[in-house]
Protein backbone atom coordinates (compact mmCIF):
# COMPACT_ATOMS: atom_id res chain seq x y z
CA UNK A 1 0.00 0.00 0.00
CA UNK A 2 1.16 3.43 -0.83
CA UNK A 3 0.97 6.77 0.31
CA UNK A 4 -0.49 7.67 -3.20
CA UNK A 5 -2.75 4.71 -3.08
CA UNK A 6 -4.52 5.88 0.17
CA UNK A 7 -4.71 9.60 -0.87
CA UNK A 8 -6.58 8.61 -4.05
CA UNK A 9 -8.21 5.58 -3.04
CA UNK A 10 -9.44 8.19 0.14
CA UNK A 11 -10.56 11.10 -2.35
CA UNK A 12 -12.58 8.87 -4.14
CA UNK A 13 -14.05 7.33 -1.30
CA UNK A 14 -14.68 10.78 0.38
CA UNK A 15 -16.33 12.31 -2.82
CA UNK A 16 -18.13 9.10 -3.39
CA UNK A 17 -20.06 9.22 -0.05
CA UNK A 18 -20.35 13.11 -0.97
CA UNK A 19 -22.15 12.43 -4.23
CA UNK A 20 -23.98 9.35 -2.63
CA UNK A 21 -25.42 11.81 -0.27
CA UNK A 22 -27.50 14.27 -2.51
CA UNK A 23 -27.63 11.67 -5.24
CA UNK A 24 -29.28 8.47 -3.70
CA UNK A 25 -31.96 10.86 -2.01
CA UNK A 26 -32.40 12.36 -5.10
CA UNK A 27 -33.33 9.26 -6.97
CA UNK A 28 -35.76 7.82 -4.31
CA UNK A 29 -37.34 11.01 -4.81
CA UNK A 30 -37.89 10.62 -8.42
CA UNK A 31 -39.00 6.74 -8.00
CA UNK A 32 -40.67 7.66 -5.28
CA UNK A 33 -43.92 7.79 -6.41
CA UNK A 34 -43.27 3.72 -8.06
CA UNK A 35 -43.72 2.31 -4.66
CA UNK A 36 -46.05 3.85 -2.80
CA UNK A 37 -50.13 3.37 -3.79
CA UNK A 38 -50.91 6.18 -5.23
CA UNK A 39 -55.07 4.90 -5.85
CA UNK A 40 -56.79 6.08 -2.80
CA UNK A 41 -60.13 3.41 -1.87
CA UNK A 42 -62.98 6.20 -2.38
CA UNK A 43 -66.13 5.31 -3.46
CA UNK A 44 -68.11 8.30 -5.37
CA UNK A 45 -72.18 7.98 -6.45
CA UNK A 46 -72.79 7.54 -10.11
CA UNK A 47 -76.54 7.41 -10.13
CA UNK A 48 -79.77 6.08 -8.57
CA UNK A 49 -80.35 2.38 -9.02
CA UNK A 50 -83.51 3.70 -11.54
CA UNK A 51 -80.52 5.04 -14.01
CA UNK A 52 -79.74 1.21 -14.85
CA UNK A 53 -80.78 -1.43 -16.39
CA UNK A 54 -79.48 -4.96 -17.57
CA UNK A 55 -79.79 -4.44 -21.33
CA UNK A 56 -77.56 -1.50 -22.42
CA UNK A 57 -74.62 0.62 -21.08
CA UNK A 58 -75.40 4.21 -19.26
CA UNK A 59 -72.57 6.71 -19.48
CA UNK A 60 -71.67 8.44 -16.30
CA UNK A 61 -69.35 10.86 -15.84
CA UNK A 62 -66.48 9.75 -12.90
CA UNK A 63 -63.86 11.12 -11.22
CA UNK A 64 -60.89 8.79 -11.35
CA UNK A 65 -57.51 10.89 -10.99
CA UNK A 66 -57.78 13.09 -7.54
CA UNK A 67 -56.76 16.80 -7.53
CA UNK A 68 -56.23 17.71 -11.59
CA UNK A 69 -59.94 19.13 -12.53
CA UNK A 70 -61.65 18.36 -15.51
CA UNK A 71 -58.11 16.08 -17.04
CA UNK A 72 -59.21 13.68 -14.20
CA UNK A 73 -62.69 12.75 -15.06
CA UNK A 74 -63.67 9.75 -17.23
CA UNK A 75 -66.74 8.41 -19.09
CA UNK A 76 -67.53 4.81 -17.31
CA UNK A 77 -70.38 2.58 -18.66
CA UNK A 78 -72.62 0.56 -16.09
CA UNK A 79 -75.18 -1.22 -16.10
CA UNK A 80 -76.93 -3.66 -13.65
CA UNK A 81 -75.95 -7.91 -13.94
CA UNK A 82 -77.92 -9.83 -15.33
CA UNK A 83 -77.05 -12.98 -13.99
CA UNK A 84 -78.40 -15.22 -16.90
CA UNK A 85 -76.30 -13.46 -19.24
CA UNK A 86 -73.05 -12.57 -17.58
CA UNK A 87 -70.87 -15.01 -17.14
CA UNK A 88 -69.37 -16.15 -13.75
CA UNK A 89 -66.03 -15.03 -12.68
CA UNK A 90 -63.77 -17.08 -10.71
CA UNK A 91 -63.08 -14.82 -8.59
CA UNK A 92 -67.07 -14.55 -7.34
CA UNK A 93 -66.76 -18.20 -6.35
CA UNK A 94 -68.84 -18.44 -2.48
CA UNK A 95 -69.72 -14.41 -2.50
CA UNK A 96 -72.04 -12.31 -3.85
CA UNK A 97 -70.93 -11.16 -7.60
CA UNK A 98 -70.75 -7.42 -8.12
CA UNK A 99 -74.31 -5.93 -8.34
CA UNK A 100 -72.96 -3.72 -11.18
CA UNK A 101 -70.55 -3.93 -14.40
CA UNK A 102 -68.90 -1.13 -14.69
CA UNK A 103 -66.27 -0.67 -17.82
CA UNK A 104 -63.78 1.72 -18.10
CA UNK A 105 -63.63 3.25 -21.21
CA UNK A 106 -59.90 3.12 -21.22
CA UNK A 107 -58.94 0.79 -24.54
CA UNK A 108 -56.64 -2.45 -22.75
CA UNK A 109 -54.52 -1.94 -25.77
CA UNK A 110 -52.95 1.43 -25.81
CA UNK A 111 -55.72 3.34 -23.53
CA UNK A 112 -57.15 4.98 -26.11
CA UNK A 113 -61.41 5.99 -24.96
CA UNK A 114 -63.39 3.34 -26.21
CA UNK A 115 -66.79 3.89 -26.79
CA UNK A 116 -70.16 1.87 -26.52
CA UNK A 117 -72.32 1.33 -29.78
CA UNK A 118 -75.84 -0.28 -28.78
CA UNK A 119 -76.56 -1.62 -31.96
CA UNK A 120 -73.75 -4.02 -32.54
CA UNK A 121 -73.80 -4.01 -28.69
CA UNK A 122 -70.04 -3.75 -28.69
CA UNK A 123 -67.64 -1.70 -27.38
CA UNK A 124 -65.04 0.38 -30.30
CA UNK A 125 -62.08 1.89 -30.00
CA UNK A 126 -61.03 4.19 -32.58
CA UNK A 127 -57.00 4.23 -32.46
CA UNK A 128 -56.49 0.83 -33.71
CA UNK A 129 -59.58 -0.76 -33.83
CA UNK A 130 -59.84 -2.80 -31.06
CA UNK A 131 -63.72 -4.04 -30.32
CA UNK A 132 -65.11 -6.00 -26.96
CA UNK A 133 -68.18 -7.78 -26.99
CA UNK A 134 -70.96 -6.74 -24.26
CA UNK A 135 -69.22 -7.91 -21.32
CA UNK A 136 -65.99 -6.11 -22.38
CA UNK A 137 -64.36 -9.53 -23.40
CA UNK A 138 -62.23 -8.94 -26.49
CA UNK A 139 -63.59 -9.61 -29.77
CA UNK A 140 -61.06 -8.33 -32.20
CA UNK A 141 -58.54 -6.38 -32.85
CA UNK A 142 -54.77 -5.98 -30.82
CA UNK A 143 -56.29 -5.23 -26.84
CA UNK A 144 -54.49 -8.17 -24.89
CA UNK A 145 -57.20 -8.88 -22.67
CA UNK A 146 -60.77 -7.09 -21.35
CA UNK A 147 -61.83 -3.73 -20.79
CA UNK A 148 -61.15 -3.18 -17.09
CA UNK A 149 -64.28 -2.64 -14.71
CA UNK A 150 -64.66 -0.93 -11.50
CA UNK A 151 -66.12 -2.37 -7.82
CA UNK A 152 -69.84 -1.21 -7.47
CA UNK A 153 -71.89 -1.31 -4.69
CA UNK A 154 -75.53 -0.58 -3.70
CA UNK A 155 -75.91 2.27 -0.90
CA UNK A 156 -79.46 3.36 0.22
CA UNK A 157 -80.76 3.10 -3.01
CA UNK A 158 -77.51 4.58 -4.67
CA UNK A 159 -75.15 3.15 -6.80
CA UNK A 160 -71.78 3.55 -5.50
CA UNK A 161 -68.18 3.00 -7.60
CA UNK A 162 -64.90 2.45 -6.60
CA UNK A 163 -61.75 1.14 -7.64
CA UNK A 164 -60.45 0.26 -10.92
CA UNK A 165 -59.38 -3.98 -11.48
CA UNK A 166 -58.76 -5.74 -14.58
CA UNK A 167 -59.66 -9.23 -15.32
CA UNK A 168 -58.49 -11.77 -17.51
CA UNK A 169 -60.44 -13.44 -20.48
CA UNK A 170 -62.42 -15.63 -17.80
CA UNK A 171 -63.07 -12.13 -16.01
CA UNK A 172 -61.09 -13.36 -13.06
CA UNK A 173 -60.00 -10.20 -10.87
CA UNK A 174 -56.26 -8.74 -11.07
CA UNK A 175 -55.04 -5.40 -9.28
CA UNK A 176 -55.21 -2.89 -11.92
CA UNK A 177 -52.61 -2.87 -14.76
CA UNK A 178 -51.56 -0.94 -17.72
CA UNK A 179 -52.99 -1.18 -20.84
CA UNK A 180 -51.68 -3.66 -23.15
CA UNK A 181 -50.02 -5.50 -20.05
CA UNK A 182 -51.66 -9.56 -20.77
CA UNK A 183 -53.52 -11.64 -18.01
CA UNK A 184 -53.49 -14.89 -19.56
CA UNK A 185 -51.07 -17.82 -20.37
CA UNK A 186 -47.25 -17.24 -20.03
CA UNK A 187 -47.69 -14.03 -21.03
CA UNK A 188 -48.57 -12.67 -17.62
CA UNK A 189 -45.78 -13.41 -15.64
CA UNK A 190 -44.29 -10.83 -18.21
CA UNK A 191 -46.45 -8.35 -16.50
CA UNK A 192 -46.30 -8.51 -12.80
CA UNK A 193 -48.46 -6.41 -10.58
CA UNK A 194 -47.23 -3.01 -9.20
CA UNK A 195 -46.95 -1.77 -6.08
CA UNK A 196 -48.52 1.66 -7.07
CA UNK A 197 -51.90 0.11 -7.53
CA UNK B 1 2.45 60.52 -3.51
CA UNK B 2 2.93 59.60 -6.97
CA UNK B 3 3.89 56.15 -6.01
CA UNK B 4 0.49 55.49 -4.37
CA UNK B 5 -1.52 55.84 -8.05
CA UNK B 6 -2.00 52.39 -9.77
CA UNK B 7 0.24 51.98 -12.86
CA UNK B 8 -1.75 53.22 -16.07
CA UNK B 9 -2.66 50.14 -17.94
CA UNK B 10 -0.33 49.87 -21.12
CA UNK B 11 -2.81 50.47 -23.61
CA UNK B 12 -3.52 54.48 -22.09
CA UNK B 13 -0.18 55.29 -21.63
CA UNK B 14 1.10 57.52 -24.45
CA UNK B 15 2.49 55.25 -27.00
CA UNK B 16 6.39 56.04 -27.60
CA UNK B 17 7.21 58.07 -30.82
CA UNK B 18 7.80 55.62 -33.81
CA UNK B 19 10.77 55.99 -35.39
CA UNK B 20 10.85 58.46 -38.53
CA UNK B 21 7.61 60.66 -37.48
CA UNK B 22 9.16 62.41 -34.41
CA UNK B 23 6.55 63.65 -32.43
CA UNK B 24 4.35 61.64 -29.75
CA UNK B 25 2.54 59.21 -30.74
CA UNK B 26 -0.88 58.24 -30.40
CA UNK B 27 -3.11 59.56 -27.43
CA UNK B 28 -0.45 62.03 -26.83
CA UNK B 29 -0.01 65.34 -24.64
CA UNK B 30 -2.98 66.78 -26.91
CA UNK B 31 -5.78 65.30 -25.19
CA UNK B 32 -5.41 61.94 -26.88
CA UNK B 33 -8.69 63.37 -29.35
CA UNK B 34 -6.66 61.70 -32.81
CA UNK B 35 -6.45 65.01 -34.41
CA UNK B 36 -2.96 64.39 -35.10
CA UNK B 37 0.02 67.05 -34.82
CA UNK B 38 -0.28 68.28 -37.78
CA UNK B 39 2.06 67.52 -40.82
CA UNK B 40 1.37 64.77 -42.36
CA UNK B 41 -0.73 62.56 -39.78
CA UNK B 42 -4.02 60.81 -41.15
CA UNK B 43 -7.23 62.93 -40.51
CA UNK B 44 -9.85 62.13 -37.51
CA UNK B 45 -12.00 59.31 -39.45
CA UNK B 46 -9.13 57.16 -40.36
CA UNK B 47 -7.20 57.59 -36.98
CA UNK B 48 -10.52 56.50 -35.16
CA UNK B 49 -10.53 53.11 -37.18
CA UNK B 50 -7.27 52.64 -36.91
CA UNK B 51 -7.49 53.01 -32.74
CA UNK B 52 -10.95 50.61 -33.09
CA UNK B 53 -9.13 48.01 -35.05
CA UNK B 54 -6.60 48.68 -32.37
CA UNK B 55 -8.90 48.03 -29.71
CA UNK B 56 -10.74 44.69 -31.16
CA UNK B 57 -6.91 43.14 -31.04
CA UNK B 58 -6.18 44.57 -27.58
CA UNK B 59 -9.38 43.53 -25.96
CA UNK B 60 -8.43 39.17 -27.95
CA UNK B 61 -5.03 39.87 -26.58
CA UNK B 62 -5.71 40.60 -23.39
CA UNK B 63 -8.21 37.49 -22.85
CA UNK B 64 -5.84 35.11 -24.69
CA UNK B 65 -3.20 36.31 -22.41
CA UNK B 66 -4.91 34.75 -19.65
CA UNK B 67 -6.64 32.03 -21.11
CA UNK B 68 -4.42 30.98 -23.83
CA UNK B 69 -7.36 30.06 -25.97
CA UNK B 70 -6.59 31.21 -29.42
CA UNK B 71 -4.48 28.03 -30.43
CA UNK B 72 -7.53 26.05 -29.35
CA UNK B 73 -10.26 28.94 -31.38
CA UNK B 74 -7.69 28.32 -34.33
CA UNK B 75 -7.23 24.93 -34.36
CA UNK B 76 -10.96 24.49 -34.19
CA UNK B 77 -11.84 27.36 -36.91
CA UNK B 78 -9.13 26.65 -39.73
CA UNK B 79 -8.80 23.53 -39.44
CA UNK B 80 -8.09 21.19 -42.05
CA UNK B 81 -11.06 19.68 -44.31
CA UNK B 82 -10.84 16.88 -46.66
CA UNK B 83 -11.36 17.99 -50.35
CA UNK B 84 -14.99 17.09 -51.40
CA UNK B 85 -16.46 18.87 -48.56
CA UNK B 86 -20.14 19.67 -49.50
CA UNK B 87 -23.61 21.18 -48.02
CA UNK B 88 -24.10 17.54 -46.71
CA UNK B 89 -21.68 18.24 -44.07
CA UNK B 90 -23.30 21.16 -42.70
CA UNK B 91 -26.51 19.05 -41.76
CA UNK B 92 -24.95 18.65 -38.14
CA UNK B 93 -24.39 22.24 -37.62
CA UNK B 94 -27.93 22.66 -38.84
CA UNK B 95 -28.88 20.31 -35.90
CA UNK B 96 -26.68 22.16 -33.32
CA UNK B 97 -28.48 24.97 -35.00
CA UNK B 98 -32.28 23.69 -34.24
CA UNK B 99 -31.42 22.49 -30.65
CA UNK B 100 -30.09 25.93 -29.61
CA UNK B 101 -33.11 27.94 -30.94
CA UNK B 102 -35.08 25.13 -28.92
CA UNK B 103 -33.35 26.34 -25.97
CA UNK B 104 -33.43 30.03 -26.69
CA UNK B 105 -37.24 29.98 -27.04
CA UNK B 106 -37.53 27.43 -24.69
CA UNK B 107 -36.56 29.99 -22.05
CA UNK B 108 -38.64 32.51 -23.20
CA UNK B 109 -41.82 29.95 -22.86
CA UNK B 110 -41.06 28.91 -20.25
CA UNK B 111 -41.64 32.66 -18.44
CA UNK B 112 -44.74 32.68 -19.21
CA UNK B 113 -45.81 28.63 -19.16
CA UNK B 114 -47.42 27.07 -15.93
CA UNK B 115 -46.77 24.05 -15.45
CA UNK B 116 -50.25 22.77 -13.20
CA UNK B 117 -53.03 20.69 -14.59
CA UNK B 118 -55.46 23.27 -13.97
CA UNK B 119 -53.50 26.16 -15.42
CA UNK B 120 -51.45 24.70 -18.50
CA UNK B 121 -54.06 24.79 -20.95
CA UNK B 122 -54.30 28.47 -20.21
CA UNK B 123 -51.23 30.03 -19.89
CA UNK B 124 -50.57 28.03 -23.34
CA UNK B 125 -53.53 29.94 -24.80
CA UNK B 126 -52.13 33.29 -22.95
CA UNK B 127 -48.78 32.92 -24.50
CA UNK B 128 -50.44 32.09 -28.20
CA UNK B 129 -53.69 34.53 -28.23
CA UNK B 130 -52.32 37.60 -25.31
CA UNK B 131 -48.16 37.54 -25.19
CA UNK B 132 -46.76 39.86 -27.48
CA UNK B 133 -45.14 37.44 -30.68
CA UNK B 134 -46.28 34.96 -28.22
CA UNK B 135 -47.57 33.06 -30.89
CA UNK B 136 -44.34 33.31 -33.07
CA UNK B 137 -42.00 31.62 -30.23
CA UNK B 138 -44.21 29.18 -29.57
CA UNK B 139 -44.91 28.58 -33.45
CA UNK B 140 -40.73 28.40 -33.89
CA UNK B 141 -41.04 26.44 -30.81
CA UNK B 142 -43.09 23.86 -32.50
CA UNK B 143 -42.10 23.74 -35.43
CA UNK B 144 -38.31 23.64 -34.42
CA UNK B 145 -38.51 20.50 -32.53
CA UNK B 146 -40.10 18.87 -36.29
CA UNK B 147 -37.18 20.37 -38.04
CA UNK B 148 -34.87 19.32 -35.55
CA UNK B 149 -36.22 15.75 -35.68
CA UNK B 150 -35.98 15.69 -40.07
CA UNK B 151 -32.20 17.33 -39.65
CA UNK B 152 -31.07 14.78 -37.02
CA UNK B 153 -32.30 11.93 -39.24
CA UNK B 154 -30.39 14.04 -42.13
CA UNK B 155 -27.37 13.75 -40.19
CA UNK B 156 -27.65 10.68 -39.35
CA UNK B 157 -28.73 9.15 -43.07
CA UNK B 158 -25.29 11.79 -44.43
CA UNK B 159 -22.97 9.58 -41.68
CA UNK B 160 -24.09 6.48 -42.36
CA UNK B 161 -24.13 6.92 -46.40
CA UNK B 162 -21.06 8.21 -46.29
CA UNK B 163 -19.47 5.59 -43.84
CA UNK B 164 -18.54 8.29 -41.39
CA UNK B 165 -19.36 6.20 -38.47
CA UNK B 166 -15.98 4.02 -38.98
CA UNK B 167 -12.72 3.99 -37.25
CA UNK B 168 -11.83 5.16 -35.25
CA UNK B 169 -14.88 7.43 -35.01
CA UNK B 170 -17.55 4.52 -33.83
CA UNK B 171 -17.61 6.14 -30.02
CA UNK B 172 -19.16 9.29 -32.22
CA UNK B 173 -21.59 7.38 -33.77
CA UNK B 174 -22.82 6.05 -30.32
CA UNK B 175 -22.87 9.52 -28.85
CA UNK B 176 -24.82 10.53 -31.76
CA UNK B 177 -27.61 7.89 -31.61
CA UNK B 178 -28.20 8.83 -27.29
CA UNK B 179 -28.61 12.60 -29.23
CA UNK B 180 -30.81 11.15 -31.46
CA UNK B 181 -32.96 9.14 -28.84
CA UNK B 182 -33.21 12.06 -26.68
CA UNK B 183 -34.20 14.53 -28.85
CA UNK B 184 -36.85 11.90 -29.54
CA UNK B 185 -37.53 12.05 -25.57
CA UNK B 186 -37.72 15.93 -25.65
CA UNK B 187 -40.34 15.86 -28.66
CA UNK B 188 -42.88 13.13 -26.25
CA UNK B 189 -42.17 15.04 -23.50
CA UNK B 190 -43.16 18.73 -24.91
CA UNK B 191 -45.94 17.68 -26.96
CA UNK B 192 -47.77 17.05 -23.35
CA UNK B 193 -47.24 20.41 -22.34
CA UNK B 194 -49.76 22.64 -23.94
CA UNK B 195 -52.22 20.02 -21.88
CA UNK B 196 -55.00 20.01 -24.46
CA UNK B 197 -57.08 16.94 -25.48
CA UNK B 198 -54.70 15.87 -28.12
CA UNK B 199 -51.41 16.21 -26.12
CA UNK B 200 -53.17 14.39 -22.92
CA UNK B 201 -54.24 11.88 -24.96
CA UNK B 202 -51.52 11.12 -27.07
CA UNK B 203 -49.31 11.15 -23.98
CA UNK B 204 -51.42 8.76 -22.24
CA UNK B 205 -51.37 6.40 -24.91
CA UNK B 206 -47.04 6.89 -25.12
CA UNK B 207 -46.89 6.04 -21.55
CA UNK B 208 -49.23 2.81 -22.38
CA UNK B 209 -46.67 2.31 -24.84
CA UNK B 210 -43.75 2.25 -22.58
CA UNK B 211 -45.98 -0.01 -20.10
CA UNK B 212 -45.88 -2.46 -23.01
CA UNK B 213 -42.36 -4.05 -22.78
CA UNK B 214 -42.29 -7.02 -20.70
CA UNK B 215 -41.13 -7.15 -17.01
CA UNK B 216 -39.56 -3.51 -16.96
CA UNK B 217 -42.76 -1.68 -18.68
CA UNK B 218 -44.96 -1.80 -16.26
CA UNK B 219 -42.60 0.32 -13.77
CA UNK B 220 -41.20 2.78 -17.22
CA UNK B 221 -44.75 3.73 -16.75
CA UNK B 222 -45.18 4.42 -13.25
CA UNK B 223 -41.95 5.92 -12.99
CA UNK B 224 -42.77 8.51 -16.31
CA UNK B 225 -46.33 9.17 -14.75
CA UNK B 226 -44.65 9.54 -10.88
CA UNK B 227 -47.56 6.43 -10.05
CA UNK B 228 -50.18 4.90 -11.49
CA UNK B 229 -52.68 7.22 -12.48
CA UNK B 230 -51.63 10.21 -14.73
CA UNK B 231 -52.45 12.30 -12.12
CA UNK B 232 -51.07 16.07 -10.63
CA UNK B 233 -47.78 15.20 -10.60
CA UNK B 234 -46.93 13.78 -14.16
CA UNK B 235 -47.25 17.02 -16.00
CA UNK B 236 -44.94 18.67 -13.37
CA UNK B 237 -42.64 15.54 -14.25
CA UNK B 238 -43.08 15.80 -17.69
CA UNK B 239 -41.99 19.60 -17.34
CA UNK B 240 -38.59 19.06 -15.64
CA UNK B 241 -37.74 16.17 -17.78
CA UNK B 242 -38.61 18.85 -21.20
CA UNK B 243 -36.50 21.64 -19.56
CA UNK B 244 -34.11 20.66 -17.05
CA UNK B 245 -33.21 16.73 -17.46
CA UNK B 246 -32.74 15.94 -21.16
CA UNK B 247 -31.56 19.70 -22.03
CA UNK B 248 -28.75 19.16 -19.77
CA UNK B 249 -27.87 15.58 -20.91
CA UNK B 250 -28.39 17.03 -24.59
CA UNK B 251 -26.06 19.89 -23.84
CA UNK B 252 -23.06 17.69 -22.00
CA UNK B 253 -23.49 15.00 -24.97
CA UNK B 254 -22.92 17.55 -28.01
CA UNK B 255 -19.63 19.19 -25.94
CA UNK B 256 -18.51 14.94 -25.92
CA UNK B 257 -19.47 15.11 -29.65
CA UNK B 258 -18.37 18.27 -30.92
CA UNK B 259 -14.78 17.13 -29.00
CA UNK B 260 -14.85 13.98 -31.06
CA UNK B 261 -15.42 16.25 -34.24
CA UNK B 262 -12.40 18.56 -33.96
CA UNK B 263 -10.08 15.85 -32.48
CA UNK B 264 -11.12 13.41 -35.24
CA UNK B 265 -11.65 15.57 -38.09
CA UNK B 266 -14.37 14.94 -40.35
CA UNK B 267 -14.02 11.90 -43.28
CA UNK B 268 -13.76 12.66 -47.09
CA UNK B 269 -16.99 11.69 -49.27
CA UNK B 270 -16.47 7.71 -50.36
CA UNK B 271 -16.69 8.83 -53.76
CA UNK B 272 -13.17 10.61 -53.37
CA UNK B 273 -11.54 7.67 -51.93
CA UNK B 274 -12.01 5.69 -54.65
CA UNK B 275 -10.71 8.51 -57.01
CA UNK B 276 -7.60 8.41 -54.49
CA UNK B 277 -7.06 4.62 -55.32
CA UNK B 278 -7.13 4.69 -59.34
CA UNK B 279 -4.70 7.66 -58.69
CA UNK B 280 -2.23 5.75 -56.73
CA UNK B 281 -2.46 2.93 -58.96
CA UNK B 282 -1.97 5.29 -61.75
CA UNK B 283 1.08 5.99 -60.51
CA UNK B 284 2.69 2.38 -59.98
Amino acid sequence: MTRRGVMTGGALLYGGIASAAFGLPALGFALGPMFEDGTPDVWQDVGAEEDFNAETYVPKVANIVADIGEAGKTTVYLRRLDPERDSKSKSDKGKEPLPYVAITTLCSHLGCPVRYIQASQRFVCPCHGGVYDFEGKVDGGPPVRPLDRFYTRVTNGRVEMGERFSVNSELERFSPRDPSNHLDGLWQYLYPSRPST
Amino acid sequence: MSKLVPPIPKFLRPAPPRPGTGGPGRNGDEGGNGNGNGNGEPGTAVKLREGAAEGGTQVVGWLDERSGMSPIVRAQLFRKVPKGTNWFYTLGSATLFAFVSQAVTGVFLAMYYNPDPSRAYESAAHITNEVFLGELVRGMHRWGSTVMIILIFLHMGRTFVFGAYKYPRELNWVIGVLLLVLTLAMGFTGYLLPFDQRSFWATVVGVNINASGPVVGPYLADFLRGGAEFGAVSLSRFYAMHMLLIPGLIGALIGAHLYLVAKLGTTAPPWLKAEKKSLSQEKI
